[in-house]
């Protein structure tokens, strides 16, 4: 996994709620059998005017100019800005793929969808849930201030902006951990073989018919 | 402190391998289901690692998706997706799988046939690469969806590293009235609810409306747990659910039933359980539920009216309904009742179950299809609901009243293969996400229960059911 620790960048807003996996990845693009790639597909449906699939050129699309992503500078944004609940829907973990591809590192909102929260810490991206005064507050300094950038400190656990600590965020320790320092959580848990042997021991005993 | 524990207390503390000092547990995995969708990139990666999967019989995996629900025996035309089921019927065998590929009878979306075959049973914790994994909680499981990463991480260990979500109950009270069905009132939580009311939450229905459900009745209403931002949902264990089970493939029987069922009958929160939430319904009323917009829970009555944004005092909810007008083509204060409909499709592993089709069936038998529906289409949970179907005569029913009636799969819920609207095409539809192009670039979804969809078909435009004469 990508380590994170601290990162600074250009801020894109997308102002709309319950952003689902679907909008972020639509469904046609599920079909490929590798992790990579899904950047240029990611928030299809919003940026191209066209429709597009696995096995379609996306350089010869019409781009929808009104889509934030295809706007300079936020082509090159690196932190998402969005409303509540985003990443609902599908459990597809392409669409955190297809973010990170597209060069995104965090995602702050209100709020976020569980199963997209998890993906996205086993993928590097740090996924930040802020007060939802505070993302409305972001919202507005971002529609002031064109291509704002923002740092995020994951050590520290801030948000800033131009050296003002804006916010500050809460996460899991083990999370917090294995992100620092970009740990293979598979090979964590097979640390732990011998407990995981000794409960199925256990278990064959007091409930037999699962196994 | 009082001892009393919660369902999902009970299965959480038994599934418990270890836990982190901040709360993080490494939970025991007992069944895990597998699609073609979400695991190339786990079995590659456990592959590039050198690992095999730690306990192969606790698998079974199945194409759904991808699949075509017209003829078979063409295989699949579409190369992108040949590969992956391809991939799927190649990893497992590599790996030594149970799968029940395209040809096997037993095929069919995962969620119908895990617990059609008892694979899914009460107290197992069950994961799958789907969120509507959220169904198999109907059984007292505690049964969720997960990413391909963790997808990985069961093979690799048969265990996940969770955080404990929060206790609540949503009990729907009292009776629901005559053609109210187990969608009507999952609907209705949702619309109560929200779509992130969930969040951060297991919950468990209860209440005299749940515990009257069947089996197939409590998996649609677990099943779009998920759709009010729960990742768990589930319904304790009563005779209901051990009947249901009885004398399927996989599960117990003789001495290890006995033994099984004293332990399943402890499957449910003790008196004086604390829920952190605690939600209330009145079923008796609930009426039959349509959604209008991009999100389940933009849903009202069949009697009611598109709602107006400028009415909404909440400013980012009134242009999130605003959006979803404009790209469901509505206009605010339309009757749901005079929406017209393109296109219907009876499916999903939210209702293509035998009951589902006997209540479709129900409504749709000695009636035609109305002539502005270009497609109303009958896909069967499994290639086993298809069968009984058939045995029922129930396809004739359909096929008479000018429905397709097709092979199992996923199909037209998320159009995946090559069911799917056109831009602009309204569809009446059993699934369970309206979610924009979900069915189709485009495509405009209003989710209903299976009769609803019948009679949506039937009139070419939504109608409460009990106005069909
Ligand atoms: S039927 Fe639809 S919701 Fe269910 S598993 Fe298939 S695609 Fe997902």
């Amino acid at each position: 996994m990508q380590i994170f620790t601290r990162h600074t960048g250009i801020v894109a807003p997308l102002d709309r709620p319950n952003v689902d996996t679907d909008a972020i990845i639509p469904k046609q693009f599920l079909k490929s059998i590798k992790r990579s790639g899904f950047g240029p597909n990611a928030f299809d449906d919003w940026r191209y005017l066209d429709e597009g699939g696995p096995d379609i050129e996306n350089a010869g699309r019409r781009i929808n100019p009104d889509f934030i992503l295809n706007q300079s500078p936020f082509d090159q944004a690196t932190i998402l800005l969005a409303r509540e609940n985003f990443g609902c829907g599908s459990s597809r973990e392409h669409a955190v793929w297809a973010l990170d591809d597209f060069g995104f590192r965090a995602v702050i909102a209100p709020s976020f969808a569980d199963i997209f929260f998890n993906n996205s810490f086993k993928n590097g991206l740090l996924p930040i849930a802020l007060d939802a005064a505070v993302v409305d507050d972001l919202f507005k300094r971002v529609s002031e201030t064109h291509g704002l950038e923002l740092s995020v400190d994951l050590e520290a656990q801030t948000v800033s902006c131009e050296g003002e600590t804006i916010a500050s965020f809460e996460i899991d320790d083990f999370r917090k951990h294995c992100m620092l320092n970009g740990l293979d959580d598979i090979a964590l848990t097979l640390q732990h073989a011998d407990k995981i042997k000794n409960y199925e021991d256990k278990r064959k005993q007091t409930a037999p018919w699962l196994f | 402190m009082s001892t009393a524990k919660t369902l999902y207390d009970k299965l959480w503390d038994d599934h418990v391998v270890r836990v982190e000092e901040d709360g993080t547990a490494l939970l025991y995995i007992d069944r895990h289901l597998v699609h073609e969708v979400t695991s190339p990139q786990a079995f590659e990666g456990l592959r590039i690692a050198g690992r095999s999967p730690w306990r192969s019989s606790s698998i079974v995996a199945v194409p759904d998706h991808n699949v075509p629900t017209t003829d078979r025996r063409k295989g699949i035309q579409d190369p992108v997706a040949k590969l992956q089921v391809q991939t799927l019927d190649d990893n497992c065998k590599e790996f030594g799988l149970t799968e029940f590929d395209m040809s096997d009878e037993r095929q069919g979306i995962v969620h119908v046939i895990g617990p059609e075959q008892g694979a899914t049973l009460p107290g197992m914790t069950v994961v799958c690469g789907d969120s509507h994994t959220s169904t198999h909680g109907a059984f007292g499981a505690l049964a969720f969806g997960i990413g391909t990463s963790e997808v990985e991480h069961v093979l690799a260990t048969q265990c996940l590293m969770q955080n404990k979500s929060l206790n609540m109950l949503v009990s729907v009270d009292g009776e629901v009235p005559p053609g109210v069905t187990a969608k009507d009132i999952v609907l209705a939580i949702i619309g109560k609810l929200g779509t992130a009311g969930g969040t951060g939450y297991a919950i468990e229905f209860g209440g005299d409306a749940i515990r009257a459900l069947s089996m197939e009745g409590r998996m649609t209403v677990c099943n779009m747990a998920i759709e009010a931002g729960a990742r768990a949902g589930m319904v304790a264990v009563d005779e209901t659910t051990i009947d249901y089970i009885i004398g399927r493939p996989y599960s117990p029987d003789g001495e290890q039933l006995e033994q099984a069922k004293t332990y399943w009958r402890t499957l449910h929160s003790d008196d004086g359980a604390v829920f952190d939430k605690v939600v209330h319904l009145d079923a008796s009323v609930i009426k039959p539920q349509v959604t209008w917009g991009t999100s389940p829970e933009m849903v009202v009555d069949i009697s009611a009216v598109v709602p107006d944004p400028d009415a909404e005092s909440d400013k980012v909810k009134a242009d999130g309904m605003r959006k979803a007008l404009a790209y469901m083509g509505l206009e605010p204060g339309t009757p749901i009742d005079e929406i017209a409909v393109d296109k219907v499709f009876i499916g999903s592993c939210t209702n293509s179950r035998i009951e589902d089709l006997r209540e479709a069936s129900k409504v749709a038998q000695g009636f035609k299809v109305a002539d502005n529906v270009k497609l109303a289409m009958v896909v069967p949970g499994s290639g086993l609901v298809k069968k009984q179907a058939e045995v029922e005569g129930l396809d004739k029913i359909f096929i008479e009243a000018g429905f397709e009636w097709r092979e199992p799969g996923c199909s037209m819920c998320l159009a995946m293969n090559a069911d799917r609207l056109e831009p602009g095409e309204r569809c009446a539809s059993t699934s369970n996400r309206n979610f924009e192009g979900r069915q189709g670039q485009g495509g405009r979804t209003h989710l209903v229960s299976p009769a609803m969809a019948a009679a949506a078909a039937i009139k070419g435009h939504f109608t409460d059911i009990d106005k069909l004469d």
